[in-house]
């Protein structure tokens, strides 16, 4: 009953969110399809019982999100002066990088996160180990990687 | 409130502004760069640092908060797909090439 109350309010509300036209009409509309799609997912979790867990802390992510905005401003710096500079002196290399998160949604958000800070870019998850490649290999970028995975295990929901 | 409007308009410029330059940046570095891996990187500066800095100066000009939250989700949902697509071409390119030798760090 939690879960059909929050998912009501959330798609409710980008309902709202996104239409911007409120006429009796188009409201109804929408609570008619916000209440379609609720008794269609109800449905369908009877014959698939499998669920996506999320299992993250909300204002730590956002504290985390912050600091990932930081990343991204100098990582882009760093690779604006490759730009400027030309490709004639970086050293590019394919490593393996170990992860410490335990769900799913941990390796993926860290993933996420190496690609979206320029200069590092997740190729594949295997295992345990994410392939990242790297415009301009240094080895102090091993230590901005293993914190990255450090606070990114930290906003995961410890068991 | 005038001057509050003028600032929230130079501050709008800006942001526009350097977002811009950074996609313009990007571009350069795809034409400069040689090899597929060194494009894809000159390319995620165009879609992280321009795409945040090109949302965020249209939503200090939307004025309104049924625009700024429209800008707001499609920074969100680029957040969420930029990588992913990054991802799918890095990893169709995997499958040209030789991987790298195993050591985790």
């Amino acid at each position: 009953m939690k879960n059909v109350i929050l998912s009501f309010t959330i798609l409710l509300g980008t309902w709202l969110l996104l239409s911007g036209v409120y006429k009796t009409l188009i409201i109804a509309f929408g609570l008619f399809s916000v209440i379609l799609t609720i008794f269609f997912v109800r449905r369908m979790d009877k014959f698939d019982r499998y669920q996506v867990k999320f299992d993250i802390r909300f204002f730590k992510f956002i504290g985390y999100f912050i600091w990932l905005l930081g990343e991204i401003a100098k990582s882009n710096i760093q690779v604006i002066k490759t730009i400027l500079q030309g490709d004639k002196n970086i050293n590019q290399k394919m490593f393996y990088k170990k992860t410490t998160q335990a769900s799913d949604i941990g390796k993926v958000i860290f993933a996420n996160s190496i690609t979206l800070t320029p200069g590092t870019i997740s190729v594949s998850i295997e295992g345990g180990d994410i392939l990242v490649h790297s415009l301009n290999f240094k080895e102090t970028d091993l230590d901005g990687l293993s914190e990255m995975d450090k606070r990114i295990t930290n906003i995961e929901v410890s068991k | 409130m005038e001057i509050f409007e003028i600032l929230l308009n130079v501050l709008s410029w800006i942001f526009v502004l350097v977002g811009s330059f950074l996609m313009v940046l990007g571009a350069i570095g795809i034409l400069r760069f040689h090899g597929f891996w060194a494009r894809l990187h000159a390319a995620s500066v165009i879609e992280s640092g321009g795409m945040i800095f090109l949302l965020a100066g249209m939503c200090l000009q939307a004025g309104d908060f049924l625009i700024f939250f429209k800008l707001a989700f499609i920074g969100l949902f680029l957040f969420i797909t930029g990588p992913t697509s990054t991802h799918a071409l890095a990893s169709a390119a995997l499958l040209d090439r030789s991987k790298p030798k195993k050591e985790s760090n």
